[in-house]
């Protein structure tokens, strides 16, 4: 897909816009126009005003979290690395987004790969990486060449190489591509493959910090978390804290998709309402072709699913907020999280069996198989959500859902388990009545869906 | 039994050049990659054996990684490969019938290739391109926002491609 066609789905808006301000500039791709917009400038203040400890400590006062999903503060996460005499420690960017729902990363690294090299430059000043390296999910191959031809162009510039801007930094950056498995997204897995090995999570401790890549202090951080380095460095870790709310700061990218009318990637202020974002044309534009809202999934395909009646407010009746605390707000009894920002809308029509299904396929294809109850507990979920969707399904199967879900969660070495058991859990909590439907009327099952039944309904507030 | 040329010899000595010494071990899934673009799209036991003595390592080693993830191919495919996401927000969006679509069309079922040998057929797991569904990747590239009328000009694209080409 040609630049020129997506560039429409930019939406501006009057939020404030930290990392996809310049995103609709024409070639702001390639390295001259990036400078002339004020590219770069982060990079001459960290290198040559700031030194590493300062600059942790900015991002530490940003109060950014990783973006990847996990909402861990960057700041003190490159905090924990070891720094042991001689031993080169390392940068790796995670570019391996696989969360179904979730193609931000691709965006940035699309139209913005500058963005991206110019904040690694910078953490990779501040950790001490002299060779860093971007791990990028297999399937995005063209997007390998774009970052090539950014790192080249950086490179030809004097930002990247030996000696950068004359400071002594030296600093390489490679793109690795994967090949196809969501579990190289956890970090652990990620130094595995690229390690050359099968992407298997490692058993913590050690953790990264102390021993990662090539038994070295290893940091890994996501591609947005490592953008964000760049106006947390421009105006300020207190500056930037001073955007959002609480212990949500800075700007984050939500990429939107299912039954609404734009679906895209946008940048929000973390003040934003969940109705707002869904429902306003600066964002989400509401749900297609008229339809009525049955259930989102506000953070990637793993974050519990909620209802139309639970979405936009929370369980004490308080307007939900597009942000890391509001989004979990009730817990898994009533709330979901913010996960990777991936926001999945499902419409009146849409069958939450058959999505859970699809869901637990997914998770059991990417299990990696070292752990049993996530290797064998995956294949179960989906063999009887297979047969409560076609048809087949016993009222037993549903309480065996329940159980094999929960004997997942927890009891694995890697969060791949919980990303696959929080899914189903969700379903059966708040749409039970869906699956009973299915197993009672098994023949009307396959003809139409259940459809919204009482899930917008507005939820009584005790007083 | 082939072996990479010069010009993919340089691309696998700029691959191996990233890492430090001791660790080409590395380079295995870039280098997989190389090997499968390199030798008609899929990778054979011997290209695997290929693969390991390139990089000193022992052949289990290239094997148990190529069988782990699911861009490498372990027998022959179509000319063209046709790969279907078929994970909930394509789902939502009409994968189902795309997948169908592309089935009868072909006579052929997911994970087969049409008698001529021009296209393969296969349903994948989420490609993060979940905004511009439904979706497949063929080669390099994504095909996004797929109709039916999409999947008819492609095909036609393809065939005539293979007629110029012969």
């Amino acid at each position: 897909m040609s630049a020129e066609k997506m560039l429409p789905q930019i939406i501006k808006n009057m939020g404030v816009k930290l990392l996809l301000d310049k995103a609709h500039v024409p070639g702001i791709r390639f390295f001259e126009t990036y400078r002339k917009e004020g590219g770069y400038q982060a990079v001459e203040k960290a290198l040559k005003q700031m030194d590493p400890a300062s600059i942790v400590e900015e991002v530490k006062k940003s109060g950014v979290r990783g973006r990847g999903g996990a909402g861990f503060p960057a700041g003190m996460k490159w905090s924990f690395i070891a720094k042991p005499e001689g031993v080169p420690r390392h940068l790796v960017c995670n570019a391996d987004e696989s969360e179904p729902g979730t193609f931000k990363d691709r965006y940035l690294m699309e139209f913005l790969p500058h963005l991206l090299i110019e904040g690694l430059i910078i953490s990779s000043f501040a950790l001490g990486s002299n060779d860093t390296y971007i791990y990028i999910r297999g399937e995005y191959a063209w997007i390998v060449d774009i970052l090539e031809q950014a790192i080249d162009e950086a490179k030809a510039a004097g930002f990247l190489g030996k000696n950068i801007l004359g400071t002594g930094f030296d600093c390489n950056i490679y793109v690795q591509r994967g090949a196809g498995a969501y579990i190289c997204g956890e970090e652990t897995a990620l130094i595995e493959s690229l390690e050359g090995k099968r992407g298997n999570p490692r058993i913590k401790p050690p953790f990264p910090a102390i021993e990662g890549l090539w038994k070295r202090p290893t940091v890994v951080n996501n591609v947005e978390t490592l953008a964000a380095v760049v106006p947390i460095i421009n105006m300020g870790g207190d500056e930037y804290a001073k955007i959002g709310v609480g212990r949500s700061t800075g700007t984050k990218l939500i990429s939107a998709c299912g039954n609404i009318n734009k679906p895209g990637v946008y940048e929000i202020e973390m003040t934003l309402s969940v109705e707002e974002f869904l429902y306003s044309d600066e964002y989400c534009g509401g749900i297609a072709n008229g339809k009525r809202l049955k259930a989102c999934i506000p953070g990637g395909s793993s974050v519990p699913i909620l209802p139309a009646n639970l979405l936009l407010k929370t369980a004490k009746g308080e307007t939900r907020l597009m942000n890391y605390e509001s989004l979990s707000d009730g817990g898994f009894a009533t709330g979901s999280m913010m996960g990777s920002g991936g926001f999945i809308v499902l419409d009146e029509d849409q069958c939450i069996v058959k999505n859970t299904y699809t869901l637990a396929r997914f998770y059991r294809h990417e299990s990696c198989g070292q752990c049993s109850p996530c290797r064998e507990g995956t294949g179960w979920m989906e063999k009887i959500l297979k047969n409560i969707d076609t048809g087949k399904g016993k009222m037993s199967d549903i309480d065996l859902l329940w159980d094999i879900q929960r004997k997942i969660e927890g009891n694995t070495i890697c969060p791949l388990g919980d990303a696959a058991a929080w899914p189903v859990a969700a379903a059966i909590r708040h749409f039970r009545d869906e699956f009973e439907w299915h197993v009672n009327h098994p023949e009307e099952a396959q003809k139409r869906n259940y459809g919204l039944a009482h899930y917008a309904d507005p939820i009584h507030v005790p007083a | 039994m082939s072996k990479f040329n010069d010009e993919q010899l340089k691309e696998f000595s700029r691959l191996v050049a990233r890492y430090p010494e001791g660790k080409q071990k590395s380079a295995l899934l870039p280098v997989l990659h190389l090997a499968q673009d390199s030798f008609g799209g899929w990778l054979s036991a011997e290209t695997m054996d290929y693969v390991a003595e390139m990089l000193q390592i022992s052949p289990i080693e290239v094997y148990e990684v190529a069988t782990f993830y699911s861009m490498y191919n372990l027998k022959p495919i179509g000319k063209h490969l046709f790969e279907v996401c078929q994970t909930g927000p394509c789902m939502i969006n009409g994968s189902d019938d795309i997948i169908e679509y592309i089935g009868t069309k072909l006579g052929i079922k997911p994970g087969e290739t049409t008698t001529d040998g021009m296209f393969t057929l296969k349903t994948v797991e989420c490609l993060g391109a979940c905004g511009y569904a439904p979706m497949m990747q063929m080669g390099k590239h994504y095909r996004e926002h797929l109709t039916k009328e999409k999947i008819d000009a492609i095909i036609d694209e393809c065939r005539k491609n293979a007629a110029a080409n012969n």
